[in-house]
């Protein structure tokens, strides 16, 4: 006999399903119900560093697009601070980092409004290249997909990255840069996720 | 002198995996390489807080956030309550709770669900609250009914509840669905039974709770929610460039 141990076990995932927009994004669904949905503003009006836009389709197997995803964002302002007791500082009032997406429900294009973030301290030492995590739900993906955008415009940043470099095969860590282009004087990082296929995206078990 | 450290790591033994043929849909949306397991950074221990500017009292009362004055929705009246914990058995105060869920006959307020039952013009199907400094949270609402799903010709769900947590790490972010004691769909759902381990189920069936039930009111059922705990970092593990 040995004693037990008394951890509880975490809570198993179950899809978001279909209708993940009625709980999460109820005006998507047809509805309007809240004083204010949360998520749709991720950098605040008073952010310091570059407005950027991020757009994107999510890609299932057969490589349609999948049109009922769910997306949220988690990210550190641009001097690399989360908002967040543990972030590493203070960040500008009205940053929050965090937002939501949809897909739309005809194209499968998703995008969001937010400003490039800064240089995260890294685990023990170093720093971490600029990035947006990424967690995607949606039905038929049982428990949440973790992953990262990195910007194609930080290389020298990217190659010093401690997650971008434990991802033994270099051919894959192109699947976590987004592209940066322009239109009408904006700056739009394009970030195409690959749920399956011989470019699947990256994803992480966090 | 500890202080709290990494989260331990997801049992992925225990959570369902990506694909599994009897649920279709799960077959072209699952990666079919393995993940990159993460040590946990700044980016993984953070995530977004939430307080109460975010939500408003009258969120998590579905049974009147969206009906008319004076009415209410048709169905069971029932409240669902419970805590918050991590595996260490502490609860999570503070954090959002969202919730959804179909109404009384099984159909969603949803542009995308052409189910024949009938919307109810006083069920809008959503909710959300902040638990409380205990952890502790509490919904009202109608049972949602069973409904019928294209996967199998003749598939149900049991009636459910989704539920979407934070915790207060992004690594802690978890959606999941709640089901009711003793309904006999859960056995044969496929959605359900995508999870492998009879226990983990079985952590997702809210029990009847008479004890919390309002008496000629309301009935009661009790669902706890589990995040994943975290290390107290008794000793440095500090990898050089790690």
């Amino acid at each position: 006999m040995t004693q037990s141990l008394d951890y509880l076990k975490e809570t198993a995932s179950q899809t978001a399903g279909p209708y993940v927009h009625i709980g999460l994004a109820p005006g998507a669904a047809g509805f309007d119900i809240y004083r204010q949905e949360l998520g749709w503003d991720i950098a605040g009006p008073n952010a310091r560093g570059e407005r950027i836009r991020v757009e994107g389709i999510v890609i299932d197997g057969t490589g349609s697009p999948v049109k009922d995803v769910l997306l949220e964002a988690w990210q550190a302002n641009a001097d690399g601070i989360y908002a967040h007791p543990e972030g590493g500082g203070e960040v500008e009032e009205g940053f929050r980092g965090w937002g939501r997406v949809i897909t739309d429900f005809a194209t499968g294009e998703w995008g969001f409004d937010t400003v490039k973030p800064g240089c995260t301290r890294g685990r023990n030492v170093g720093t971490q290249a600029p990035h947006i995590n990424l967690w995607i739900v949606a039905r038929g993906i049982n428990i949440g997909l973790n992953t990262r955008l990195y910007f194609e415009d930080e290389a020298e940043a990217n190659a010093a990255d401690p997650v971008l470099n434990l991802i033994e095969w270099e051919r894959r860590r192109a699947t976590l840069i987004a592209r940066r282009t322009e239109r009408d004087g904006q700056t739009v990082y394009r970030f195409d996720i690959r749920l399956q296929g011989e470019e699947e995206t990256v994803f992480f078990d966090i | 002198m500890t202080k709290p450290g990494e989260y331990y790591q997801r049992d992925r033994m225990w959570h369902p995996p990506a694909y599994d043929k009897d649920y279709k849909t799960s077959v072209t949306r699952s990666p079919q390489y393995s993940l990159i397991s993460l040590q946990n950074s700044v980016s993984e221990i953070t995530g977004p807080t939430f307080g109460h500017n975010d939500v408003d009292p009258l969120d998590n009362d579905l049974i009147k956030n969206y009906a008319q004055p004076g009415q209410s929705p048709i169905g069971e009246r029932i409240i669902v309550h419970g805590r918050v914990l991590d595996e260490n058995g502490r609860p999570v105060p503070n954090t959002l709770v969202e919730v959804w869920q179909a109404n009384a006959g099984g159909r969603y307020r949803h542009k995308k669900d052409t189910y024949l039952a009938p919307i109810d013009p006083n069920f809008g199907g959503c909710g959300r609250t902040l638990t409380d400094e205990n952890g502790y949270y509490f919904f009202r609402t109608v049972k949602p009914g069973a409904y019928p799903w294209r996967n199998w010709v003749n598939d149900w769900r049991p009636a459910h509840i989704h539920l979407s947590i934070f915790g207060h790490a992004f690594a802690q972010r978890l959606i999941t669905q709640m089901y009711f004691e003793g309904d006999p769909l859960i056995a044969t759902c496929p959605i359900v039974n995508t999870i492998r381990d009879k226990a983990a189920i079985g952590q997702l069936i809210a029990a009847l709770d008479k004890n919390a039930s309002v008496p000629l009111d309301s009935i009661a059922y009790k669902f706890d929610i589990v995040l994943r705990g975290r290390r107290s970092t008794m000793f440095e593990n500090r990898l050089e460039g790690n």
